[in-house]
């Protein structure tokens, strides 16, 4: 029996300690839960996976694939993709009420990919992505074609390694109308390496995800250094999904949260094949009071860090620790409010902005953007970038960029275009945001009449204008020191950081819909009826009257029956007919 | 003779048993064979699910596609062998007051969404070509393996449509109509290029057997839910969400099939009953003329259900222990000679100074190309050939 025991043991040793460090060729799982309250009482719920692999994916004959999904590896390696970013969402971030997201997406579907320079044709590997990812995702992503896809100049530039940025390997697409639901959940939960059985993937039901205000799932791929000497790749995929619950559809009006709240499942334990697994709770005073959280059972451990250039204090429940469960066999984390409703002190987020669409009637309109920099001494610049598609036609002449009353010339400007049924408007600015000023940018487009084949099945609805991008480094309030990526947390390096002065935000505005002049489909069946009735009516009649002959007729003699009434009408002493 | 009588006696009982077994065995397999007459002979099973209505008010056509799709799930057929085509979305519909939930039971008893639903073509992609396009296999090369019916011709494919119909034809999203004449010739293309061994065809839309009438390939069954002229109805509403939810007919095809196991026997004739007309209020009809084997000996199973190939053994396999040595040959990085970084993620002064890629240069050609013609024309009618040194 010892004989037996002692090999089991070495295995088990060995399997530890295989899960803890990632040799080469080897990787590694690690997963997350931020969950931070936001001001009324909402709060938000962000989880990352992310898997690390020490491999070189689109160089070597990779074909053992363990915790990084294959799926998802051969699409790499055979497409030459250098980064892969795919957002769903559902709903839109309240950038003004919740504050600065830690990661934002537009709403619909978003997708926008950086190619190695040994792809040719990178239009042709682009709709091929898109058409792979519409069946692994079941999402319609098949859509994406020339007309909604832009080359951006500035934005988006890559979030991994990067030898140089040509950015003809760029290429950015968004779909507003794309509806996410559980279909789109399920094939994303299958990618994780325990699936949803273990781990903290067990608290994602589709029936609590969807019934929120924000829910966004998204898949990022890109290569990051494997170690501090950055002189081998590693490949690293992030599965993060946000959901933001409301108080009064999910929270019955109270400002208590707990797991078994927000998702009805309670953590029971970590993914085995994670080698970290925990669970954060933003407990940052505010107002630099005491605690705004009351938070129960006690935490492993508090962690304080500069996150978004502002102090922040977390407390961490390490799902990996040995003494997280020995009191009880399930975790659900609850925390409360402590002090009472006070809304006057909701602090205001450094960059927001807002976009809308104004004018009457169906010909045509103006598209206005308003960005915030509420920062009291500092002005820093934003990139916009918006994509218009090519049926609101823009006018150029008509753009305005108005700061504090003055106008503001952008330091560089990018304008592509459109071209009918082939290319969307493609428009790029860097504008320099002064302090403690709102910007106002707006233009003027007029709408086009389509062809009737190309209205989609339910016109009246309208028709939706994509989300435009601001990306900005906005100036933190305390310098972020330089972080080791695997030491920290999950959700503060997902931005390469550069310096600690300032950390790099992108937002997103809303999306727009537009009414197009809509035709009447019932038409050509009223026209063909009225038209046939018409031409049968006069052409058939003046036809008749042309060709029909005439010929006089005999009137007939009567017969019998005139013959038989004579003899009535003889015997009557009538005159006979 | 009384010891031989015994032992003749013994021998005779012995020789009948022995016949008697003889006989009983041969019958047997004269059984079997006779069995594997009537049995299908497939081996695989596909589902093609297509709802074709659009708007909120339609949501029981959802519900019914995804009730059908759920009793499929249940039976044994895997998502990879299942087209589901749902024309709208109602589980995240703004509307629908249960979000991720589409109800066939009043007072939201069953959720046949579920957690575990894969939709092959949604929204805006269900259209009429689409929809040929998979059956008859004639699909662009990219469309991904989730989207296309891999069917070969040991394949029994159950297709189901729902939504609203006329005498001939089926709408589609309200902008379009599949007639009963191309569906029946879709169906020729696909026997003629032997993607299915027997197909089973079940539509529930008004006026519903007017699309199996024009049918003319071998091995097809039909049901539908009412004859030509009848429309069908629905089954009740649920006041919570607004709507009705499911149609009759295929309310009781559900209630039915929640019934079935994987291992059942029940045969075609009792789904040709699951709805008489004091339940339906139309009159369901079926088509079995084109069916090559008798309704009677036709399981559920064979076309709702899969086939389940399991091989027992009881001797232990040994994967291969040297993963280490496996490891070692995998080809080693390239280290690169100096350290990679990351990109800036906003370099200011380089977008600023960012010259725009010329584009390539392309004669001008069309209106450009004829107005300098005309001009260069016009100038040299009126002044004169000699004077182009003047020019050049």
């Amino acid at each position: 029996m010892l004989a037996l025991a002692v090999p089991l043991l070495l295995l088990a040793a060995a399997g530890r300690g295989r899960a803890a460090a990632a040799g080469p060729g080897r990787d590694a799982l690690r997963e997350e839960l931020l969950l931070s309250p936001l001001p009324a009482g909402d709060v938000a719920a962000t989880f990352q996976f992310r898997t690390r692999w020490d491999a070189d994916l689109p160089r070597g004959a990779v074909s053992h694939y363990r915790l990084f999904p294959k799926a998802l590896g051969r699409l790499v390696a055979a497409l030459g993709v250098r980064e892969l970013h795919l957002a769903l969402t559902q709903g839109f971030w309240r950038t003004q009420a919740w504050g600065q997201p830690p990661l934002q997406a537009p709403a619909g579907a978003e997708l926008w990919v950086w190619f190695q320079p040994s792809v040719t044709d990178v239009d042709k590997a682009w709709k091929e992505l898109s058409n792979i990812l519409s069946g692994i995702f079941c999402a319609s992503l098949n859509f994406i074609d020339a007309t909604n896809t832009v080359t951006p100049t500035a934005s988006f530039k890559p979030l991994g390694l990067a030898n140089g940025t040509d950015h003809h390997l760029l290429r950015y697409a968004v779909l507003p109308r794309e509806v996410v639901c559980t279909e789109n959940l399920t094939p994303w939960k299958k990618l994780l390496p325990c699936g949803s059985k273990a781990g903290l993937a067990v608290l994602l039901k589709a029936e609590r995800l969807f019934h929120s205000s924000y829910h966004s799932q998204a898949v990022h791929i890109r290569p990051i250094c494997r170690d501090a000497s950055c002189l081998a790749v590693s490949w690293e995929l992030r599965q993060t999904l946000t959901v933001v619950f409301d108080t009064f559809s999910s929270g019955q009006g109270k400002k208590d949260w707990s797991l078994f709240k927000m998702f009805s499942r309670t953590l029971t334990d970590a993914c085995p094949l994670a080698s970290q697994s925990k669970v954060y709770v933003d407990i940052s005073p505010k107002n630099k009071e005491k605690e705004l959280l009351e938070v129960t059972p006690l935490p492993t451990s508090v962690y304080e860090a500069i996150v978004q250039g502002d102090k922040r204090s977390y407390a961490v429940y390490d799902l990996l620790s040995p003494s997280l469960f020995n009191t009880s066999r399930s975790l659900n984390v609850q925390f409360k409010w402590k002090r009472p409703e006070d809304s006057s002190e909701m602090p205001i987020p450094v960059l927001h902005a807002q976009r809308y669409v104004s004018g009457y009637g169906l010909q045509t309109g103006e598209i206005s953007t308003l960005i915030y920099n509420t920062h009291p001494y500092r002005a820093f610049p934003v990139i916009l970038l918006e994509t218009v598609p090519w049926y609101l036609r823009l006018y150029v002449h008509t753009l305005t960029i108005i700061t504090k009353g003055k106008e503001n010339k952008p330091s560089y400007i990018h304008y592509q275009p459109a071209q009918d049924r082939r290319q969307p408007h493609l428009l790029e600015m860097l504008i320099q945001l002064p302090a403690n000023s709102v910007t106002k940018i707006s233009i003027q487009f007029e709408r086009a009449l389509l062809k009737w084949t190309e209205y989609p099945p339910d016109p009246n609805h309208g028709f939706y204008v994509g989300s435009s991008v601001l990306s900005a480094l906005v100036p933190s309030i305390i310098a972020m020191k330089d972080m080791d990526v695997e030491e920290s947390p999950l959700f503060t390096s997902l931005f390469p950081s550069s310096d600690g002065s300032s950390y790099f935000v992108r937002l997103y505005t809303e999306p727009l819909l537009v009414n197009l002049p809509t035709p009447d489909f019932s038409m050509p069946y009223n026209v063909i009826c009225l038209t046939c009735t018409v031409v049968a009516v006069c052409y058939g009649s003046f036809y008749n009257l042309l060709t029909r002959t005439f010929h006089v007729e005999e009137p007939s003699r009567g017969g019998l029956a005139k013959w038989l009434a004579n003899i009535i009408r003889k015997f009557r002493g009538v005159p006979p007919l | 003779m009384a010891a031989a009588e015994p032992s003749t006696g013994w021998v005779r009982a012995a020789a009948a048993l022995l016949l008697g077994c003889c006989g009983t065995a041969l019958s047997s397999s004269v059984q079997d064979q006779a069995e594997q007459f009537f049995r299908s002979g497939h081996t695989n099973n596909w589902a093609v699910l297509v709802c074709t209505s659009r708007f909120w008010f339609n949501y029981r056509h959802v519900a019914n596609t995804l009730s059908v799709y759920r009793s499929v799930k249940r039976l044994g057929i895997p998502d990879s062998h299942i087209v589901l085509m749902l024309a709208d979305d109602m589980a995240c519909n703004p509307r629908n007051p249960k979000p991720a939930t589409v109800f066939s039971h009043k007072n939201m008893e069953l959720n046949v969404y579920g957690d575990d639903v894969e939709v092959d073509y949604r929204s805006y992609e269900v259209t009429v070509e689409n929809f040929l396009r998979v059956l008859t296999g004639r699909i662009p090369p990219s469309t991904p393996r989730s989207k296309r019916l891999l069917s070969d011709d040991r394949s029994n494919i159950l297709i189901y449509m729902t939504g609203h119909g006329g005498n001939g034809f089926l709408k589609f999203q309200d902008s379009e109509e599949i007639t009963n004449v191309e569906l029946a010739d879709a169906f020729e293309q696909m026997w003629q290029k032997r993607r299915y061994n027997e197909l089973l065809f079940i539509i529930d839309t008004c006026q519903g057997a007017s699309m199996y009438e024009r049918f003319y390939s071998p091995n097809i069954m039909a049901l539908a839910s009412s004859q030509v002229g009848e429309d069908s109805l629905s089954h009740q509403p649920d006041l919570g969400i607004g709507v009705h939810l499911m149609d009759r007919y295929t309310f009781y095809v559900l209630e039915f099939l929640e019934e079935i196991h994987p291992a059942s026997q029940t045969n075609m004739n009792d789904l040709f009953q699951v709805c008489p007309k004091s339940l339906c209020v139309s009159t369901p009809g079926h088509r079995t003329d084109l069916f090559r084997r008798d309704p009677q000996n036709v399981l559920i199973t064979d076309f709702f259900g899969s086939v389940r190939k399991v091989e027992i053994t009881r001797e232990t396999i040994s994967l291969d222990r040297n993963i280490a040595g496996y490891e070692s040959k995998l080809p080693k990085d390239e280290l690169a000679r100096e350290p990679r970084k990351y990109a800036e993620q906003l370099p200011v002064a380089r977008i600023i100074h960012q010259k725009p890629k010329q584009k390539d240069w392309h004669p001008p050609g069309g209106f450009i190309l004829g107005l300098w013609a005309l001009i260069i024309m016009v100038f040299f009618k009126t002044y004169g050939i000699k004077h182009m040194k003047h020019i050049f």
